[in-house]
């Protein structure tokens, strides 16, 4: 009867803490690494009284994450704008963006179009930009004094000193610097197919010279600040990064063009507090919590007038490696169509199994 | 009456303990793997419709990446296991006949240590080690013994020998079981016979020991199968292991379909190595799970 008793209030117990733990408001954010600086966090707890629980993933993952339950789980995911109307219209996973409740003021207007006309699914609009960025090259000019475009991460002269990562954009950028435009052939997925296995075979080719394929970025800047590596494909943000730590490194616009992306703000389709969503997006997008942001990432956002409170540092960075013609250049993805992740899938494991 | 109510009270706690597991076993692992199975048999036509087909399956023995890819992990993961064992076996003889009573415990403590900590932590171990950068190159830069560092990682030894570390453990613990049971007298009977030690070692200990090194065994195997971290992390660009095309066909290619009937070849497959295996040294499956 004592066991009952004990068990009755031990279970008594954890309901009673279980709905103590419920009743305070949280925003459960699926996001990449970096995106919600600890910082930021714990002023929006101070403002709002809502906690944010992050969990960190890409963009591969968080689209699985969200088909696995149908768009349940988390309250605001943050994919990139190209990997959303395809997503959206197969699986279903988002909910639509109700621009009522988003201080779009606050938001670069030309950005906020973009995003919004590449997001249209059904007439409605699935995403609000959050920051931008490139794709290109980083280089250790003291070891690798020549590099200028993607074909130098191909190059025998650096053999053992490259890196990249085995995902898309490796794709994308090889094709570029063939003088090919993959973006062109999205709609053609013959065309597109046949474009992939030439990058594919180019890659299978240059494999003996690769260090490895990185998989994770603070792994490559630790490589490059190493010296392990002196070429690799990655974001412009880790470039930057380590500039600072080491002047001889730098982030390059390759000669065919930076890829440039923007990451976003969605919400998911069984969101359970979209408004604490709606109340994170108008409160990072803010310009004097967007510089934060900024500063810490080395990161652009779509904040109106944030860029101007950015370090001077971070301007420079991005004067230095983006003169006028390499911003004319960068190559922005356009919405992706959905079978082609199967056929770069394919491709991807083709490298990748090869020899 | 009283026979009957103790028999009634007797289902209640059977029915109590078994609850748990059954809904387990039911909602965790037997309705998931209904659902991937009737994935598994399902593509999508050009339209995007789904419908039934046997393609996810005749996409495997097609592409011969994904084929041998498969025959490649199982080998490797066979060499492992063997490797396993070479290393295992007088680890665990050391425990339980030579080294002193008092001290068995505290040696099999030291084997189990290591294990505390995460598999991830313990393999970024020895990328810290291994690394060109890294503790073993430095040291052999400093010493003199090499003029400049060479890159460890990254390669099909490496990868290996992290598996073996990380299945090590699963092969001497059953092995300390069954060697526990041997009597020490049948190894003194043979020494007094005039046998030398390689005989006692294949006449004797390895026949004894049988039960041990498959049950050892199928641990090891399966878990190297089905490993994904240390293949992934510690080979580096030449690591294709199945279970990474398992999760690039999930993830990467968003193809469930293809992914869950990726998932049941390595089910059905590996299964069959590990009935090949039995077959092979004669055992029952029922006999070395004890």
């Amino acid at each position: 009867m004592k066991r009952i008793t004990i068990s009755t209030i031990l279970i008594f117990v954890f309901v009673v803490a279980g709905l103590g733990v419920a009743s305070a408001e949280e925003l459960s954010l699926l996001t990449w690494k970096g995106y919600a600086p600890k910082v930021l966090v714990d002023k929006f707890k101070q403002e709002t009284g809502i906690d944010v629980n992050v969990t960190y993933t890409n963009n591969e993952e968080m689209i699985a994450k969200l088909r696995a339950t149908r768009g349940a789980g988390f309250d605001l995911a943050q994919p990139s704008q190209d990997r959303i109307s395809s997503v959206q219209e197969k699986y279903n996973i988002y909910q639509p963006i109700d621009f009522t409740k988003i201080d779009t003021a606050q938001i670069i207007p030309s950005m906020l179009e973009a995003v919004k006309k590449n997001t249209l699914v059904g007439g409605k609009s699935y995403a609000v930009p959050f920051c931008w960025g490139t794709s290109g090259l980083i280089v250790n000019k003291k070891y690798a004094p020549d590099v200028t475009d993607y074909s130098d991460l191909l190059s025998e002269k650096y053999k053992g000193r490259i890196s990249y990562r085995l995902k898309r954009p490796t794709l994308i950028a090889q094709a570029f610097a063939m003088g090919e435009d993959p973006f062109a052939k999205y709609g053609d997925e013959k065309a597109y197919k046949a474009l992939m296995e030439k990058v594919g075979q180019t890659l299978i080719d240059a494999k003996p010279l690769v260090q490895s394929y990185w998989t994770n970025g603070d792994a490559l800047l630790q490589s490059m600040r190493s010296g392990e590596v002196y070429v690799a494909m990655a974001w412009d943000n880790g470039g930057w990064k380590l500039h600072a730590e080491n002047p001889d490194i730098d982030f390059l616009a390759p000669k065919s063009g930076a890829l440039g992306w923007i990451d976003t703000f969605a919400i998911p389709a069984k969101a359970k507090n979209p408004d604490a969503a709606y109340k994170w997006i108008n409160f990072i997008l803010r310009p004097e919590n967007a510089v934060v942001f900024i500063n810490m990432e080395k990161t652009p956002t779509a904040s109106a007038g944030a860029t101007k409170l950015a370090e001077p540092e971070v301007r420079g960075n991005f004067e230095r490696s983006f003169p006028q013609e390499a911003i004319d250049n960068i190559k922005w993805y356009p919405p992706v169509p959905a079978k082609l992740e199967s056929i770069e899938g394919e491709i991807l494991d083709k490298v990748k199994a090869s020899r | 009456m009283k026979a009957f109510s103790g028999k009634l009270h007797i289902q209640w706690t059977l029915v109590c303990f078994l609850t748990p597991v059954v809904l387990w076993l039911s909602l965790l692992i037997v309705l998931p793997h209904i659902d991937l199975l009737l994935m598994s048999f399902r593509t999508e036509d050009d339209s995007g419709r789904l419908m039934w087909s046997l393609s996810n399956y005749m996409l495997f023995f097609r592409e011969p990446i994904y084929w041998l890819t498969f025959v490649r992990t199982a080998v490797y993961s066979i060499l492992v296991t063997f490797l396993t064992f070479v290393i295992a076996l007088p680890v665990a003889f050391y425990i339980t006949k030579v080294a002193a009573p008092r001290f068995q415990g505290f040696l099999t403590l030291l084997l189990l240590l290591p294990f505390w900590v995460s598999e991830l932590v313990r393999v970024y171990g020895w990328m810290i080690l291994l690394r060109e950068s890294g503790v073993i190159n430095h040291f052999l830069l400093k010493t003199g013994i090499l003029d400049r560092p060479v890159e460890m990682l990254y390669n099909d030894v490496t990868m290996i020998m992290g598996l073996v570390y990380t299945s090590m453990l699963f092969m001497v613990v059953p092995l300390i079981g069954v060697l526990e049971s041997l009597d020490d007298s049948l190894i003194e009977a043979a020494y007094d016979l005039g046998a030398n030690m390689w005989s006692i070692l294949i006449k004797i200990i390895i026949p004894h020991a049988v039960p041990g090194i498959v049950s050892g065994s199928i641990v090891v195997f399966m878990l190297t199968l089905g490993n994904y971290l240390t293949p992934n992390l510690m080979g580096g660009k030449n690591s294709l292991w199945f279970t990474e095309q398992i999760y690039n066909q999930f993830i990467a290619s968003f193809n469930w379909n293809q992914g869950s009937a990726f998932g049941f070849l390595l089910l059905v497959l590996s299964s069959l190595v590990i009935w090949v295996g039995l077959k092979l040294t004669n055992q029952k499956l029922s006999k070395v799970v004890k």
